[in-house]
């Protein structure tokens, strides 16, 4: 799946910083995924585990922050979370919905040494 | 222990290679199209009708992105001007195509003499989502026998889509499949998309398509020789 590339991404990202601040080691990294950014925090960590021996990124603890999916309603503005796969307005049931929160991916800090 | 801030989006090594693609394309007049879809909706298929309707029209150049097989870069080929065919299963993401994969593509493609580069992602409505190629424009394929609950599962694909293709409308007898419900949650997520019911087999709504396509392709090329 493409949470290898992904994983590639973050260790490259996270190297790249430790290396910039003169650090030796890189004990956690902080990542925000949004619920709709289709990436599975669970796969990034299995491929992690592998892709980051022998590097200052090994052992780093991953810490996820999840976002969840938020929405408004193009027809009477109202923000909401949606339930399980319902994307329905709750004020006015209305169908047109705009994505406004939870496609998040990135690295929002590191814990280094 | 030290706390350094990165606030530095993964996607980002993906969406810079994106913009140098279609930099590459428009200095060159070549308009992309990145064609999505589930496995067996009809990518293929509606490459082969698109370029057989066009082919007079406009050089069209295909990449094929297939987690294994060349079957359908060997179907093409006889049609279009030029096939490439990406097998993504050796590379990191064999679920999508990424900038990195068009990029050494377009090193085989002949620019200069095409208008129109069709790209067939590999069939899966969840990660190429995620992935910009360089494309000037993103079609979402849905067959009829998928059903229509597509937009509900896979939101993302169709928020994203220029247009959306609603294909195998011959299967409307024997499925259900609630088109006007299907175009109003299509709807409901990206009000600008077009939507085009046809039928790969019959060739039923093909013209329409070929006609948007093609509309969309001259108002491209007025605009990157006027730039
Ligand atoms: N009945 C019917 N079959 C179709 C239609 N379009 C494609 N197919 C068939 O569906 C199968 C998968 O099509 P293909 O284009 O290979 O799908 P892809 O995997 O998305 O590239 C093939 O057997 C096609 O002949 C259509 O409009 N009607
Ligand atoms: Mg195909
Ligand atoms: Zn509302």
């Amino acid at each position: 799946m493409h949470e290898f590339g992904i994983t590639e991404s973050i260790i490259k990202i996270a190297l790249d910083k430790a290396n910039e601040a003169q650090a030796s080691k890189i004990s956690q990294i902080n990542l925000v995924v949004g619920e709709l950014s289709g990436f599975v925090p669970d796969c990034i960590q299995f491929y992690f585990n592998f892709l980051s021996k022998d590097t200052t990124a090994e052992k780093a603890t991953l810490h996820f922050e999840l976002i969840p999916a938020q929405l408004r309603c193009r027809d009477c503005s109202a923000i909401f979370q949606p339930e399980n796969s319902e994307w329905n307005c709750p004020e006015c049931h209305g169908q047109s919905v705009e994505i406004i929160g939870g496609r998040d991916l990135y690295i929002e800090s590191m814990e280094v040494e | 222990m030290k706390k350094i801030e990165v606030l530095q989006n993964i996607l980002e090594a993906n969406e810079s290679i994106a913009v140098r693609n279609q930099q590459l394309l428009d200095k060159h007049k070549v308009f992309a199209v990145n064609i999505m879809s589930a496995p067996g909706a009809g990518k293929t298929s509606l490459i082969l009708q698109t370029i057989a309707r066009l082919k007079n029209r406009l050089n069209i150049a295909v990449i094929e992105g297939d987690v294994a097989s060349t079957l359908d870069a060997e179907k093409v080929k006889n049609e279009a001007m030029e096939v490439v065919q990406i097998n993504t299963r050796n590379m990191p993401e064999s679920c999508t195509l990424i900038a990195a994969m068009i990029e050494q593509a377009l090193k085989d493609l002949p620019l200069e003499d095409m208008d129109l580069l069709l790209i067939e992602n590999v069939g899966n409505l969840i990660c190429p989502a995620e992935f910009a190629l360089g494309e000037h424009k993103r079609i979402v394929i849905s067959s009829l026998p998928e059903g229509d609950d597509k937009p509900t599962k896979y939101p993302l694909m169709f928020t994203n889509a220029d247009a959306v293709i609603i294909n195998k409308i011959d299967f409307l007898p024997y499925v259900d499949f609630d088109i006007p419900v299907f175009r109003r949650t299509v709807k409901g997520l990206n009000p600008k998309t077009r939507i085009f019911e046809l039928s790969c087999k019959t060739s039923v709504g093909i013209e329409d398509w070929c006609n948007w396509l093609l509309q969309e392709v001259e108002a491209y090329l007025l605009q990157v020789k006027s730039a």
